[in-house]
């Protein structure tokens, strides 16, 4: 086991320190190799049990999930929920007790309520790992988005991030401010004011900055994460639509044009291609967006990894 | 029958009375206070109150007690069982039940099934509105002759200006107090805990104090124009506790009751996503619970009430977002009262039986009640502020026991609880 992460569940990046997301990101970075073999599978999790409980609809971060189990060589199992505990006359918690019960080591859980998998962890033998919880958090998400950042910039200590769009309601935004701030950046927050409250701030102690426009967000950017519009929200009507989303607060080549010369863009999918960014940003040479995909699964193995109590055989 | 208590410290602020007495029970009221040179009575029933406080029964005038219709939660018999524990010697049930408590018949029907529980004193408050949907007035005279004390939508709190108003006007031919629940749900819809950074930390939808303010507000300048009766319902927060304490300055009939919990936690208690502690209002920042303290010390708050919300664990543990609001209040407000009020010097023992007793019974018209006066019926709360115990769900006399404060020691509770001269319950 690694003296530097003993956790037995994987919620958040608020309660990490910064050593253990050091811990976890370079533990990724030994798992990257695996995807780019010919033989794509490492035998670390032998006989370990892999469940993903997914109660949102996910492509990626549920694929991603399940080959990262399946090439540590663990028994991966898929379950998909897509109506709520309620609606099935079953609550969540007994769920998942009848899954702990078949005794799995790690179950990866995706809800749409904040803290389901704190929750769960309270109840439940197997390690939990957060995939993204209603608006709280989505830990892999931010581990990924850092590795991408240290990958293209070296050193995540001193750099520039803007995140724009919908803070409010967005897991990917807290996670990343966490961790982002937590490694020594400075980052910076726009978007529409319905979608930006005021009390954001107060996240974390240092390092954060909430800007007027987005144009002060992206000034001297060395990157840029831009959040996506989800259009089921429209209905609260925090903005009136997304054609006026895409004029004032999406990001475009010539908005882009404010952060570095070499600035770098992420955006944690799926995108709204002409809302949130431009397709001529999303496909040029500064976007990471496909990047970020290819770490994710190394980020996966290694949270994996680290939570089953590690492995001497990982390098054979 | 007779029952003497002896040696005990009798406060009873509606008499001015701070200084040890005896007090003689007959016939299910108070026959008289005798001092140190008066002759006892003998060969009667007598409990000795060395070292303890002897006050006018305690009155909560916020509980739920789910009966009719939602009995799986609580039954009026389990609600006044745990009332009793908790020093409670009245309380004042709320109208959402199932039907909902809108017309004399279910008025009726609850003070029918009290009476046969016996224990505490059950004293229903009627809706406001039919079916508390906020349109149409409920048949409050018809209600009162039936026997509620006031009348309320609690959690349904009437949306629109121009009804209130109807309400206050048509509440006062019957001099009934209109209780409100200050909570504006255009601003607070979704929410489901207090808006703010712990909100956006946890990640989840938050109602703001602005919801509460407003319609605290609100209800302030509808009882200036009025002159009817209102009383602002587990006050929360610091724009609600301006608001009456603007509309006690010019004199107004506005008063308010506060929730154990609203000065015993802040939302920082939310912080791991346990489901009790998830209610409305919801728990507050820092800075509103110092708001509530400040009002309770210095008398704009004049009640403590309960809200005691029992939900049974397997509606209760859920998903933060979707489990009901609302936790069980009945057998912990007294010892969070002297942990958080009394021992750390707010409030003193008489402004505590003032909390408790006094005020309540004032605030709903409780005739009788509220004061240990000569003739007045024999509802006494006999408490002991210096026992430490721990509170344990498990142990619960109500049915529900969805409590944040499971396993807390407190030090001070009620040691025994009279009734109509009759010791209901005894530590």
């Amino acid at each position: 086991m690694d003296k530097n992460f003993q956790r037995k569940d994987l919620l958040g990046i608020r309660n990490l320190s910064a050593d253990e997301i050091k811990t976890l990101l370079q533990t990724a970075d030994t798992f990257r190799d695996v995807s780019r073999r010919e033989v794509k599978k490492v035998p670390a999790l032998r006989g370990k049990t892999v469940i993903n409980l997914f109660f949102e609809n996910s492509t990626r971060t549920r694929t991603s999930f399940e080959l990262a189990a399946k090439r540590l060589s663990a028994d991966a199992v898929n379950i998909s929920v897509s109506t709520s505990s309620v609606a099935k006359g079953e609550t969540i918690l007994d769920t998942a007790m009848n899954l702990d019960a078949m005794a799995p080591h790690i179950i990866i859980v995706r809800h749409g309520s904040a803290g389901v998998p704190h929750q769960l962890a309270k109840v439940s033998r197997a390690s939990i790992v957060n995939a993204g919880d209603g608006s709280n958090e989505h830990p892999t998400q931010a581990l990924l988005d850092a590795m991408t950042i240290k990958e293209h910039k070296g050193e995540i200590l001193g750099l520039n991030v803007a995140i724009l769009g919908d803070i409010l309601h967005s897991r990917v935004a807290r996670s990343n401010v966490h961790l982002l701030t937590k490694l020594g950046a400075t980052v910076r927050v726009a978007g529409p004011n319905p979608l930006v409250p005021n009390d954001f701030c107060g996240l974390v102690n240092n390092g954060l900055t909430i800007c007027p426009t987005i144009e002060d967000a992206l000034e001297n950017a060395d990157v840029v994460m831009v959040l996506r519009i989800q259009k089921e929200r429209m209905n609260d009507a925090f903005f009136p639509t997304m054609r006026e989303y895409s004029i004032y607060y999406g990001l475009t080549k010539d908005r882009l044009k404010l952060a570095k010369s070499d600035a770098i863009v992420l955006h944690p999918g799926p995108m709204n291609r002409g809302i949130e960014i431009a397709s001529d940003v999303a496909d040029g040479s500064s976007s990471l967006i496909l990047n970020q995909v290819e770490y994710g699964l190394a980020v996966r193995m290694a949270v994996l990894y680290l939570l089953s109590g590690g492995n001497e055989n990982k390098e054979q | 029958m007779k029952l003497l208590i002896t040696n005990g410290h009798l406060i009873d602020p509606a008499e001015g009375q701070n200084s040890g007495k005896h007090l003689l029970i007959e016939n299910g009221r108070v026959a008289a206070w005798l001092g140190a040179n008066d002759e006892l009575p003998t060969d009667i029933e007598t409990f000795d109150a060395t070292g303890l406080i002897v006050a006018p029964g305690f009155i909560d005038l916020h509980v739920h007690l789910r009966e009719p219709g939602q009995e799986h939660k609580e039954t009026i018999a389990t609600g006044a069982a745990a009332a009793v524990v908790g020093g409670w010697t009245s309380i004042c049930c709320m109208p959402n039940t199932k039907p909902i408590n809108d017309n004399a018949a279910i008025t009726r029907f609850i003070i029918e099934q009290s009476n046969r529980a016996g224990l505490a004193n059950v004293f229903p408050i009627g809706a406001i509105t039919k079916g508390s949907d906020g349109s149409e007035l409920a048949e409050m005279g018809e209600m009162k002759t039936a026997g509620i004390v006031a009348v309320s939508d609690d959690g349904r709190p009437v949306p629109n200006a121009g009804m209130m108003r109807r309400a206050l006007e048509y509440a006062k031919d019957f001099d009934l107090t209109v209780v409100d629940h200050c909570e504006d749900k255009s601003l607070s819809h979704g929410g489901v805990m207090h808006e703010g950074k712990m909100s956006l930390l946890l990640g989840l939808k938050g109602m703001p104090a602005l919801a509460e303010d407003i319609d605290a507000m609100r209800d302030v300048l509808l009882s200036e124009a009025t002159g009817a009766k209102v009383h602002i319902a587990h006050i929360s927060t610091k724009g609600a506790v301006e608001a009456v304490r603007w509309a006690k300055s010019k004199g107004l009939r506005v008063t308010s009751e506060v929730a154990p919990h609203h000065f015993a936690l802040t939302d920082e208690a939310v912080e791991g996503y346990d489901t009790s502690t998830k209610m409305a209002p919801p728990l507050r920042s820092r800075e509103h619970v110092e708001a509530v303290l400040e009002a309770i010390k210095d008398g704009t708050i004049d009640a403590i009430a309960t809200d005691h919300a029992p939900h049974h664990a397997d509606e209760k543990n859920l998903e933060y977002d979707r489990a009901p609001f609302g936790i069980t209040g009945l057998e912990t407000a007294i010892g969070l009262a002297f942990e958080k009020l009394v021992h750390p010097g707010i409030i003193d023992l008489v402004r505590l039986v003032e909390m408790f007793s006094t005020n309540p019974a004032k605030i709903f018209g409780l005739e009788e009640r509220g004061t240990l006066k000569v003739g007045s019926i024999a509802d006494v709360t006999i408490i002991n502020p210096d026992l430490e115990w721990t509170y344990d769900v498990n142990q619960t006399k109500s049915k529900s026991k969805n409590s944040p404060f499971h396993n807390q020691t407190f030090r001070g509770c009620a040691v025994a609880t009279i009734v109509g001269g009759k010791i209901v319950y005894q530590r």
